[in-house]
C-alpha cells in the first residue's frame, strides 16, 4: 500500500520525467549497534524522484562479522566464462574460505542482472606473490589487494569487482535504489554504517559497475554532482599509479581517499583540507602559522582539490565524512539522535526513518560533517 | 464560496502528483470532491479516503490542511487566489513556487527552492529552511522563524507595487541576497528565542565532534572556511547587488559583503520599517515584540547597493 502510492507509476503518468539530481543518503550509529538496512531503504526510497532509474547503490559496514578479518569481495559477471576467468585468476593469489552467489530476491523492476558473487578470501603468502620483480619493501596487503582490483577491472573484461574491504559490502546495479535494495534483500543484512545513492547519470552510462558506491579497500563513495576537476584530478591519481578505467568522476574520488587516508594515513581534517581547500582570499586573511599549513597544502596537493558542484558521503569502517563543495552547489542536510548521525540530500529522508532527531543542520559549504565509530573493544 | 470550509488532506505516503492535484481539485471547486484524476491513479480510492471536508461555523478564507507530509515537492506551486494552507510535517523541494495570493504556514522545516519566483501571497515556516528561499522573488513575504541555508534571497526583485521581503529570525548562509535587485531582506540573528526556540544550525556540535588529534578542535572550520557559527550572515552577502535593502542584525564583516554594496545605519523611515515587519515576525511566532526590539533596534546595519546599474559602464552599445 505504501509503496504503490508514494511511487510513480510509468503507467500512470506517460511521459512523465523530472528533471533532477542524484540522491544520496547515510546512516551511522557511532556507538557501532548494528541495524538492517530497511532504514537505508526506506530513507533513499522518500528521494525515488531524485533518481531516474539507471543506478541505485549501497554500502553497509559491519555486514560480515563471521568474516571480518578476511577480505570480503562482491564481483559482477557477465557470463559464466568470465566468471571461470576470474575465479582461475583469484585462485592463484587467494585461498577462497567461502563463497556464493549473493542472495537475491527477483523482481520484475530489476531488468537482466548480471551474476553477482561473493567472495571471502585469505591472500597468500604476499612475498611468494612478488617472487619475482617487484619490490617487497614496504609493500602492505592492502597496497596488493589495491594493485589488484585496479588490474583486474581493467583487464578482465566481463568481470568487475566491485567491492573489495573487509567486513563490509557493495550493492549496486541499474534500477531504483529501494528496488536495489529489495533485489539483495539487504532488510537482512545488519551493519553499523550504510550509505546509499540514487543514481541520475549526466556524464557516463548506466551499468551495473557504474553506479554508486564506488569502492576501493574499506573506502566506499556515494557522490551528487559532478566533479569539474576531474582532468587535473585524474592525471594527479594516475602518476602515482591509479589506472582511472571508468572515465567517470567519482572513480577519482575513491582513489584521492586511498592515496590521502590510507597511505599518506592523514586525519580526515587534513584531508578535508586537501579536498576542499579554503579560498585563496580566505588563506591570505590567516595568521602566519595557518597561512604557511594552508598554502603549503594547496601546494603540494594542488591536485588533489576536488572543484565542482557536488555533495559526496564517503564511508569507512571507522568513520563516515560527508561534504559539500565549498560554494555548496548541491543540497546537503545532516541530523543527529542519540548514537546515530544522518547525512542526506534532503531532510525529508531522515524525518522518514527519525521523526524527531535532536538536532538537524544544513552543513556550509567546504565543511565536513564526520562521524566516527567509537571502538567497541 | 469559499467561506465557513476547511479541509484536510493526509498526505502519509501520497506520491507529490496525487497530492497536488488533490489539492488543486479542493481550491477548484472548493467543495470536497473527490479526487477526480481517475485515469491516472489505481489507487483513487485510496486517495479519496484520505480527504476530510469538514464544513465549520466560522467566517474566513477556505483552509486546507496537509497532515503527514514528508518530502513531497512542488506544494501549492502555481496557486492563485485567497486561502490557506497549512502544511504539518517536511514540505519537499520548490513549496510555493509561482505562487499568487495564498498563504501557506509551515509547521515544520522547509526544504530548498522554498518560494521560487513567487508573486504574492504570505508563507510562514516555523522552523528553518533551506537553500535557495525566495529565490528570483518578485512580491509576497516570507517569515522564517530560524535559520535559511545559501543564497537566500538571490535575484528578488521589486517592480510598481510588488515588494517581495523576507524576514529570517535566525542566521542566513553564504551569498544572502546575490545579485538582490530589490525588495527587502531582514536578518534578525537571534540564537534560541523566538517561537519554541530555533534549532541551532549545528556547527558548534559539528566542530566538536570532529576532535582532531593534532589539531585544535575548531581549528579548520572556524579558521579556514570562515563561516563560522556566530555569524549572522555568512560571506559574500549582497555580491553584485544592485536594488532594494538588506538589514542585518548585528555588525558584519567588511569582507563577508560584496564589493557592491556598502553598510550603513538604518534611517528613520528604515526602523518604521523594521519595526513593522518584527511586529508581524513575533505575531506570527508568538515572541515578544517589546523584548524583540528592546536593544536591538540600534544594532542593525543596512546593506545597499552602490549603484544601481553597477555594470553599467562595462558594456558598450
Amino acid at each position: 500500500m505504501s509503496i504503490s502510492l508514494i511511487k510513480n507509476k510509468k503507467s500512470d503518468y506517460p511521459g512523465y520525467r523530472v528533471p533532477s539530481g542524484c540522491a544520496v543518503f547515510g546512516v551511522l550509529n557511532e556507538s557501532g549497534s548494528c541495524f538492517d538496512g530497511r532504514t537505508i531503504i526506506d530513507g533513499i526510497e522518500m528521494m525515488h524522484d531524485r533518481s531516474n532509474g539507471l543506478g541505485g547503490g549501497f554500502a553497509a559496514y559491519g555486514i560480515y562479522p563471521q568474516y571480518k578479518n578476511d577480505w570480503a569481495f562482491h564481483i559482477l559477471y557477465d557470463d559464466s566464462d568470465a566468471r571461470n576467468r576470474m575465479e582461475d585468476i583469484l585462485k592463484k593469489s587467494f585461498a577462497v574460505l567461502y563463497f556464493e552467489e549473493l542472495p537475491t530476491k527477483r523482481s520484475p523492476a530489476i531488468e537482466n542482472p548480471p551474476m553477482i558473487f561473493r567472495y571471502f578470501l585469505k591472500l597468500k603468502d604476499i612475498y611468494s606473490l612478488y617472487e619475482r620483480n617487484v619490490p617487497v619493501d614496504n609493500f602492505s596487503e592492502d597496497d596488493f589487494i589495491v594493485d589488484f582490483v585496479l588490474k583486474m577491472n581493467a583487464r578482465v573484461s566481463g568481470a568487475y569487482i566491485i567491492s573489495s574491504g573487509k567486513n563490509m559490502g557493495i550493492f549496486k546495479g541499474v534500477g531504483f535504489p529501494e528496488d536495489i535494495g529489495h533485489y539483495f534483500r539487504l532488510d537482512e543484512y545488519k551493519g553499523y554504517l550504510w550509505t546509499s545513492h540514487g543514481r541520475f547519470p549526466t556524464n557516463s552510462v548506466g551499468w551495473w559497475g557504474g553506479a554508486h558506491p564506488f569502492g576501493l579497500l574499506n573506502f566506499s563513495i556515494v557522490h551528487n554532482g559532478e566533479i569539474s576537476s576531474y582532468g587535473r584530478n585524474q592525471r594527479y591519481v594516475a602518476s602515482l599509479g591509479y589506472e582511472c578505467s571508468l572515465s567517470t568522476d567519482t572513480e577519482v574520488i575513491t582513489y584521492l581517499f586511498d592515496l590521502l587516508a590510507r597511505k599518506k594515513n592523514m586525519d580526515i581534517e587534513l584531508l578535508n583540507m586537501i579536498l576542499a581547500a579554503p579560498l585563496w582570499e580566505r588563506i591570505e586573511e590567516m595568521p602566519e602559522d595557518d597561512r604557511e599549513l594552508a598554502s603549503t597544502l594547496r601546494i603540494m596537493y594542488g591536485g588533489a582539490l576536488i572543484n565542482g558542484p557536488f555533495s559526496i558521503i564517503a564511508g569507512h569502517n571507522d568513520f563516515m565524512y560527508a561534504l559539500n563543495d565549498r560554494i555548496k552547489l548541491r543540497p546537503m542536510v545532516a541530523a543527529r539522535k542519540n548514537d546515530y548521525l544522518y547525512v542526506s540530500s534532503e531532510e525529508s529522508a531522515i524525518i522518514k526513518v527519525c521523526p524527531q532527531p535532536d538536532i538537524v543542520w544544513r552543513p556550509q559549504g567546504g565543511i565536513p560533517v564526520i562521524g566516527r565509530v567509537k571502538k567497541k573493544d | 464560496m469559499h467561506k465557513n470550509m476547511e479541509y484536510e488532506i493526509d498526505a502519509k505516503d501520497m506520491h507529490y502528483r496525487i497530492l497536488n492535484s488533490a489539492l488543486k481539485e479542493i481550491i477548484k471547486n472548493a467543495a470536497p470532491v473527490k479526487y477526480a484524476d481517475a485515469a491516472k491513479s489505481q489507487n483513487l480510492q485510496a486517495v479519496n479516503n484520505k480527504i476530510y471536508g469538514q464544513p465549520q461555523e466560522k467566517d474566513g478564507p477556505l483552509t486546507i490542511s496537509l497532515k503527514n507530509v514528508i518530502g513531497q515537492r512542488y506544494i501549492g506551486d502555481g496557486i492563485k487566489g485567497n486561502f490557506k494552507i497549512k502544511i504539518y510535517g517536511v514540505p519537499g523541494n520548490d513549496m510555493a513556487a509561482f505562487m499568487d495570493g495564498p498563504q501557506i504556514e509551515v509547521f515544520g522545516n522547509a526544504q530548498d527552492g522554498l518560494a521560487n519566483t513567487m508573486n504574492s501571497g504570505k508563507i510562514i515556516v516555523h522552523g528553518s529552511s533551506g537553500d535557495i528561499t525566495g529565490y528570483s522573488m518578485r512580491g509576497g513575504e516570507i517569515y522564517i522563524r530560524d535559520n535559511v541555508g545559501w543564497r537566500s534571497g538571490i535575484h528578488m526583485k521589486s517592480y510598481l507595487d510588488k515588494f517581495p521581503v523576507i524576514v529570517i529570525g535566525g542566521r542566513a548562509g553564504n551569498f544572502l541576497g546575490e545579485y538582490m535587485a530589490g525588495g527587502l531582506i531582514i536578518v534578525l540573528g537571534q540564537q534560541g528565542s523566538a517561537g519554541s526556540g530555533p534549532e541551532d544550525l549545528g556547527e558548534d556540535k559539528n566542530i566538536e565532534d570532529t576532535g582532531g588529534k593534532k589539531f585544535e578542535k575548531t581549528y579548520y572550520f572556524e579558521k579556514f572556511y570562515s563561516t563560522s557559527s556566530s555569524s549572522v550572515v555568512g560571506d559574500f552577502a549582497g555580491t553584485g547587488m544592485h536594488g532594494g535593502k538588506i538589514f542585518i542584525c548585528g555588525d558584519v564583516d567588511e569582507y563577508k559583503i560584496g564589493k557592491e554594496v556598502k553598510k550603513a545605519e538604518p534611517d528613520k523611515n528604515d526602523i518604521e520599517v523594521l519595526k513593522q515587519y518584527i511586529n508581524n515576525y513575533c505575531s506570527f511566532f508568538k515572541a515578544d515584540y517589546e523584548k524583540m526590539i528592546s536593544g536591538r533596534l540600534k544594532n542593525f546595519v543596512k546593506l545597499s547597493p552602490h549603484s544601481h546599474r553597477p555594470y553599467g559602464k562595462l558594456y558598450a552599445y
